[in-house]
């Protein structure tokens, strides 16, 4: 009997999930259901398939999404080409990294990135460097390279020792072990780390804004622009479905490419 | 040395570990550079960043006199009222559904969690404006309770995300053996469950607040056109105009500052403990 009431009085415990359970069905899922229906209607309310042929029909649009894409791919790749080496080192004790570094690669990101992104824009002008393409990757790379550098860093640092240990001993050379030892296992921290980079990168329009002074407009432009108006709400509905359809299609097939080339 | 011994992976002669060195505060060196132009460029009257008129704390004056204006001045109360608000919330919130979820069927477990991954994944501007639509749709007015709800709805997740693993860590014992031990049910909750999971909930609740106060894409969207502004926003729309105010450059030197103050006396603290 004694038994059976503690476990009722955990069983009741569920229910403390209930409050955030209704946060998440009409503040989560509904407005996700809300773009989908504006997307889907006019401004009377109406059906119709009006907005994706205005996308479809529009070569601009279409190439602004491709061209965020690609910067953001390329800022991405920067990222972990940049910050794998800078999590490495710091999660590798024999380099004798100091502890306060890694606080000094978290502290940028206390400052608004809006007022850094305009003081990187400055730094340019200062140096007498051009504010174009470059410029905007350089300035996306500053902004999410600590979003890089943290998961890589968490995971690398989880790795059990004794695992290097007994690839030294069964004759692995040093990049031996780095390859098939440290790499695969980093894995899950590349993995976040791209999706924590190439997300806000892929939707950034305030970054391209500031930092080339509306000279090249990424996709994300367009559909604050359309919101915006206040006219072409429903439009902007469609492009933020496209835009995380899109979104959806390329982790899924990086999860697709993930599994197959952890089969063979 | 031609035999290996298990040690030498630890190991590193001088010159890779100085290219470690070298590599890291050469990027340290070009991720501070904008911060630098920040910092320095606070200590000058100038109006435009980059331009150095001569030592000044004048910017610092006006800034704590409230000559920098009222808009700036509302925005940084809205955005610490927003970011206490929103982090409670979150808090609380959160860590009622985290064990709300760890006394569920897995199979309910796997749903909420997954929904549960969509404010974290999504990028900002799909919160903002799925938000911003069900305002809309709803007819209500959006400011300052708009936006609160939208920071719980990307602040929570991570909540929920820092507070789970502790619970699934503690031993399911330990209630059941307070109970046994004469505790009610709820100073068995109190004294016991509440410490195993409340460094969880301090992580997540300084999270929410580093979420909160930087964010910019999401308040955008419901903070309506009342004029309602937090940093970020008033930041964005001060760039838009043309203008930065100077006594900006103050204001983010002074929170940096603070912050490196507080994560170094912590870390040293947290070595020294460690040391014990």
């Amino acid at each position: 009997m004694e038994l059976f009431w503690k476990n009722k009085d955990l069983d009741k415990r569920r229910f403390w999930a209930v409050p955030y359970i209704e946060v998440l069905v009409f503040l989560v899922v509904l407005p996700m259901i809300m773009i989908a229906f504006y997307a889907f209607t006019n401004g009377a309310g109406h059906f119709t398939f009006y907005n994706f042929v205005q996308f479809f029909t529009q070569s601009d649009a279409i190439n602004t999404l491709i061209y965020s894409f690609g910067i953001a791919l390329i800022t991405t790749i920067v990222c972990l080409v940049v910050g794998y080496p800078a999590a490495y080192f710091m999660a590798t004790r024999s380099f004798r990294i100091p502890a306060v570094m890694i606080i000094l690669f978290i502290l940028p990101m206390w400052v608004n990135f809006l007022l850094r992104t305009i003081a990187t824009a400055e730094l340019f002008g200062l140096v007498g460097l051009p504010l174009d393409e470059n410029a905007l990757i350089f300035g996306m790379c500053y902004d999410f390279l600590p979003f890089m550098i943290y998961p890589i860093l968490t995971s690398l640092s989880k790795i059990d020792t004794a695992l290097l240990e007994a690839s030294q001993d069964l004759g692995a050379t040093r990049l031996q072990t780095f390859f098939k030892v440290i790499l695969p296992l980093s894995k899950p921290g590349i993995q976040s780390g791209v999706i924590m980079v190439f997300m806000p990168t892929v939707s950034t329009f305030a970054i391209s804004e500031l930092l080339t002074h509306n000279k090249i407009k990424l996709f994300g432009s367009i559909i604050q622009e359309s919101i915006n108006s206040g006219v072409m709400l429903n439009y902007g509905a469609a492009l933020s479905l496209i835009l995380l359809v899109f979104i959806n299609l390329t982790m899924l097939l990086g999860k697709n490419a993930d599994k197959e080339s952890s089969l063979h | 040395m031609q035999i290996k011994n298990h040690r030498s992976i630890d190991r590193r002669n001088f010159t890779q570990r100085l290219i470690a060195h070298l590599y890291l505060w050469a990027l340290l060196l070009i991720l501070y550079a904008p911060i630098a132009v920040i910092l320095i460029c606070s200590f000058t009257e100038s109006k435009v960043l980059g331009n150095w008129t001569g030592f000044s704390v004048k910017l610092y004056t006006n800034l704590f006199s409230g000559v920098a204006g009222a808009s700036l001045n509302s925005a940084i109360i809205n955005t610490a009222i927003i970011a206490l608000i929103a982090a409670s919330i979150s808090t609380i919130l959160g860590t009622l559904a985290a064990f709300g979820i760890h006394y569920m069927p897995s199979r309910h477990q796997n749903v909420i969690l997954s929904i549960n991954q969509y404010p974290i994944i999504n990028p900002d501007i799909i919160t903002g404006i799925s938000l911003f639509l069900l305002f809309v749709a709803l007819g209500i007015s959006r400011g300052l309770g708009t936006v609160i709800a939208a920071h719980v709805v990307f602040c929570t997740p991570y909540v929920v995300l820092s507070v789970m693993p502790r619970l699934k860590r503690m031993n399911p014992n330990l209630y059941e053996a307070a109970l046994d031990l004469g505790a009610t049910p709820a100073q068995a909750l109190r004294k016991v469950i509440i410490p195993e999971v409340f460094p969880g909930m301090i992580s997540g609740f300084i999270l929410s607040l580093t979420l909160s106060i930087d964010d910019f894409g999401v308040t955008l969207f419901t903070k309506g056109s009342e004029g309602l502004n937090t940093l970020s926003t008033y930041i964005y729309a001060d760039a838009r105009k043309g203008g930065l105010t100077p006594e900006l450059r103050p204001l983010f030197t002074l929170i940096f500052v603070t912050i490196l103050i507080l994560l170094i006396v912590s870390n040293i603290r947290a070595a020294k403990s460690s040391k014990k």
